[in-house]
């Protein structure tokens, strides 16, 4: 509440839109400052350890407690029994519990958990558990679990087919009769995890006198983990309090709400004190939910000029053992294979099945990736058989801005022309394609993505995001929060947010985000929902506060509303920079007879941008907004060892306007590389259900040593939908690199790559099988 | 615990001395993490894969999950919380906040103590010693592009100096 007599006339307001300003949290991160879970004050807890089951499949006879319970320093043990509810991230299928019920579905399934002084005890109780099952067949594959006499994961699920949609827009039978050439390919993509940096964690605190839970923990979605602690602990959702401190990254992993985190509390009940759970990265990886293992296959006719006629694809997802998103996940597969270009007819097919695997659900590019390789790569195969240059054959095909697909899904602006402009002219695609030495090779791709779900997963008709200002007598400015900031920088978005609208130094806001008790609940961060609707929130609720402050200015000023200029850190009357008067002057002004000033403000999606109800689970795939994106990869394909090394990569994303174009091209270049790992190393692997590479030396995904440098150009259409005319820049970059690399790994070797991740024996496989066929045709030939 | 089983630790921690009695097994990282609070090392793995508990041990970078406490008494360990001056972030901590090499930030004390090693011994490391020297820190966020950037950005201003 300075006050130092100084010359306002030259103010001008803070241009945070459009800035590169570093994290607003960024300080405590690279300070050693900022406190994950883990880090917290846990003085006093007890130690949380979870019994995980060695089998894959197999009915509970029984599990004795008792010697456990018995041994000295143990404070808490529980089983299925202790809690009644099942959970789950969807209303509709709900079907895991916090600890196994009846049944065990996989090797890693929460069976018991034990709560003690140390963990050392807590370890050795776990031994005394004494666990009687009858073990049953087992499935690691779709085609195992679908076979006719499998035996039933889940019940209700006859033939352990979880979900089962189909869709046709159009008459592809007419499509594929009008192309000049008809091919199809199966693509198979092998699972992957989400492999974020910090293991999952949680601390809970119970306080029994007052019958109070406070979960602090890893989420992406604190919101959802209240739902679900209030579902699992049968208390009433005010007695409950969710914090997320900082987060090490999530990317999928955390939007739901996983077992460990109602475990933690229910220990922590159970015990009634304090519980700290800290999982093993093993454990992390077994908690997985990441993206499943995908089969597709696909058929598309095109025309002698690249034009595509029809699209007919066929999707099965290995699950795993429970449903988490994957009804959103098949859906979102279907919805989105061909809604980034304009295709007249469109047929789709998928199956979400359950198998004997750690549950999947959704990861960074939720539900389109796999279909996206598998499209993009069988696009890339015609372009190249009607002898069309890749990209050319993507540019016959666009869409305009203002469209609507034929799946019903809208959309305001449309980057895509300009990506691909971008990369074919800086990656020197004309001088590279089939020109470079056998051995080398240049590819590309394209992909888009969502800027948050059109429908939340939870419709309450609530608005989808909402944030408070809170401005008083020091003149600075919380802003409260529900969006989670896991390193993508949403507290950064929204700060800037605010400041653009209110013209402020950035010394004047503070964020306060994720604690049940005191920020507004918000959906989370997930489908990259949060700069678009949190974004349009913040600006709302920053219009209304400068309309509070307008009005006090005027006031002071005594003159008309419309003639008080705000220039941020001053405001005066139009015209005579002379009057202007310091911020803190007109908050005085505004507390007279008010007190403590709050704005709110909200956003809701526009309803056309909520889905048309053209298809199956008609929302999923509606957004007020879509990002576009452009991939050229230039790889090294070793001739002896068929190692692929990606030498550079340039993409190019669409987010709309870019509010803060640092933090958009670091989203960039992780998502590029996270699909980069996809492409060419990372792959969960089983044995008999067995996890063959829960750890960071055999699930590989790129070193620095290994990882390309990114080339980033961002694309900036002003999107009438979103917050300044900003979209999503997170994850829509991720699902062209896949294609992208294969397409490269062609022009290198000229083989046609069907499988991610590229790895060196799939490589030597599929040369293998080529020269076989090439022989046999050889022999006809000759026979002939 | 008998006696037998603990011994008593002869240190420097961030440039002050520290004595204390501790088990004979107890990991670097559990001691500096539980015993001295400084919580900015991370566990990131279960044991030696990912970096980012590096800390300095008399100025190499060590992974402090997979060193014995027993295994540095005499020696100085140095923390990512020894960086900042009096508050104020050290020239590499500066270029990893403002050039982005830090996103979710759970890396970003072994990949900076790293880096700081790096650059102590090697004030302007070319590209490929960057990446050779931070081979053993990995990072979910970012693609390592900024990362490097931020390194090198220190380099060049110790390049600047030079001149």
């Amino acid at each position: 509440m300075k006050r130092v007599n100084q010359d306002l006339s030259h103010v001008k307001p803070n241009k945070a839109a459009g800035a590169r300003i570093p994290l607003v949290d960024g300080i405590e991160k690279v300070s050693g400052k900022a406190k994950y879970t883990t880090d917290l004050d846990a003085h006093g807890a007890l130690v949380g350890v979870i019994l995980r089951s060695p089998y894959a499949h197999a009915d509970i006879v029984s599990i004795d407690v008792s010697a456990a319970r018995a041994l000295p320093g143990v404070k808490a043990v529980i089983t299925g029994d202790d809690c009644g509810a099942p959970f789950g991230i969807l209303p509709i299928s709900e079907n895991e519990y916090p600890l196994a019920k009846e049944k065990l579905r996989y090797r890693g399934d929460a069976v018991a958990a034990v709560a003690a002084i140390d963990e050392k005890t807590a370890r050795q109780a776990l031994d005394l558990i004494r666990l009687e099952v009858k073990e049953l067949p087992a499935y690691f594959t779709v085609q195992e679990a679908l076979a006719p006499d499998a035996v039933q994961i889940h019940d209700k699920r006859q033939g352990n087919l979880e979900r089962s949609v189909e869709d046709e827009f159009g008459d592809v039978e007419q499509g594929f009769a009008q192309a000049d050439l008809v091919m199809e390919r199966t693509y198979h993509c092998g699972e992957v995890t989400h492999a974020h940096m910090e293991p999952h964690a949680a601390l809970a605190e119970y306080d029994a006198e007052r019958d109070m839970l406070t979960l602090q923990s890893v989420t992406q979605v604190p919101y959802y983990v209240h739902l679900m602690l209030t579902q699992c602990t049968g208390m009433d959702s005010s007695r409950i309090r969710v914090i997320k401190p900082f987060v090490g990254g999530g990317f999928g992993a955390r939007t739901e709400t996983l077992n460990f985190e109602i475990i933690a509390c229910l220990l922590a009940k159970a015990a009634g004190g304090k519980v700290k759970m800290k999982l093993s990265r093993e454990e992390t990886f077994l908690t997985h939910k990441g993206r499943p293992e995908t089969d597709v296959n696909i058929k598309m006719g095109m025309t002698k000029d690249g034009k595509i006629t029809a699209c007919e694809a066929e999707v099965i997802q290995r699950g795993g053992a429970y449903a988490g998103y994957g009804v959103i996940t098949i859906l979102y597969s279907g919805a989105l294979l061909h809604a980034i270009y304009d295709i007249p007819n469109v047929k789709y097919r998928g199956q979400r099945v359950y198998t004997n695997n750690p549950g999947c659900g959704a990861m960074r590019g939720h539900g389109t990736v796999n279909i996206r390789f598998a499209f993009e790569a069988l696009l890339d195969s015609m372009a190249e058989a009607l002898d069309i240059d890749v990209l050319a054959a993507r540019r016959v095909n666009l869409l305009q801005p203002d469209f609507e697909t034929i799946n019903g899904l809208r959309g305001r602006s449309y980057g895509l022309p300009e990506c691909i402009d971008w990369v074919e002219e800086a990656s020197s695609w004309k001088q590279k394609r089939k020109k470079l030495p056998h051995g080398k090779g240049i590819g590309a791709a394209c992909s888009h993505f969502v800027s948050g779900a059109g429908k939340p997963v939870h419709w309450t008709g609530e608005p989808h995001a909402t944030i408070l200002l809170k401005l008083d007598f020091d003149g600075g400015i919380t802003i409260f929060t529900g969006a989670s900031d896991i390193g993508q920088g949403s507290s950064t978005i929204i700060t800037q947010a605010v400041a653009e609208i209110l013209g402020v130094d950035y010394s004047r806001l503070r964020l306060i985000a994720n604690d049940s008790a005191i920020t507004p609940k918000d959906n989370g961060s997930y489908s990259s929902r949060v700069t678009v609707m949190v974004g349009s929130a913040a600006m709302d609720a920053a219009k209304n506060l400068k309309t509070i402050l307008l009005d006090a200015a005027a006031r002071k000023f005594e003159c008309a509303v419309e003639d008080v200029e705000c220039m941020g850190e001053a405001y005066r009357v139009k015209g005579s920079p002379e009057t202007a008067l310091p911020f803190q002057d007109i908050v005085d002004q505004a507390l007279i007879g008010s007190g403590t000033i709050t704005a709110k403000g909200t956003y809701f999606v526009p309803r056309e941008y909520q889905g048309m109800g053209k298809q199956r689970g008609a929302a999923v795939g509606s957004s007020p907004g879509y990002s576009y994106g452009a991939t050229v990869a230039e790889v090294t394909v070793d001739e002896d060892t068929f190692q692929v090394t990606v030498d550079k990569i340039w993409c190019a994303h669409d987010c709309g306007f870019a509010i803060n174009p640092l933090s958009v091209e670091g989203q960039i270049q992780g998502g590029v590389w996270m699909g980069l790992g996809q492409a060419i190393s990372e792959e969960t692997g089983f044995q008999n259900g067995l996890h063959m590479n829960a750890n960071f030396l055999d699930y590989r995904f790129p070193t620095i040593v290994e990882s390309p440098d990114i080339e980033v150009k961002i694309i900036e259409p002003i999107d009438p939908n979103g917050p300044f005319g900003a979209k999503e820049a997170s994850e829509g970059m991720l699902s062209s690199v896949l294609a992208a690399v294969s397409s490269a790994v062609r022009d290198a070797i000229g083989i046609e790559m069907t499988e991610t991740p590229l790895t060196p024996d799939r490589i030597l496989d599929a040369i293998t099988k080529q020269e076989r066929a090439n022989k046999r045709n050889q022999s006809k030939q000759e026979v002939a | 615990m008998s006696s037998g089983d603990k011994f008593i630790l002869d240190l420097k921690v961030n440039g002050y001395p520290q004595q204390d009695l501790v088990p004979k097994n107890l990991l670097l990282i559990d001691y500096l993490r539980e015993k001295l609070d400084l919580t900015g090392a991370k566990m990131g793995c279960d044991g030696g894969e990912c970096g980012a508990c590096t800390v300095l041990v008399d100025g190499a970078p060590r992974l402090s999950c997979i060193t014995l406490a027993a295994k540095v008494t005499g020696k100085h360990v140095e923390t990512i919380e020894s960086l900042s001056d009096n508050g104020r972030l050290s020239e590499l901590q500066k270029q990893f906040h403002e050039k982005l090499g830090s996103q979710c930030g759970f890396c970003t004390p072994g990949m900076v103590m790293a880096s700081e090693a790096l650059l102590r011994k090697n004030p302007e490391p070319t590209d490929s010693e960057i990446r050779k020297a931070l081979e053993g820190n990995l990072c979910r966020c970012t693609g390592y592009v900024k990362i490097l950037e931020s390194v090198k950005a220190v380099a060049e201003t110790h390049a600047g100096e030079a001149r």
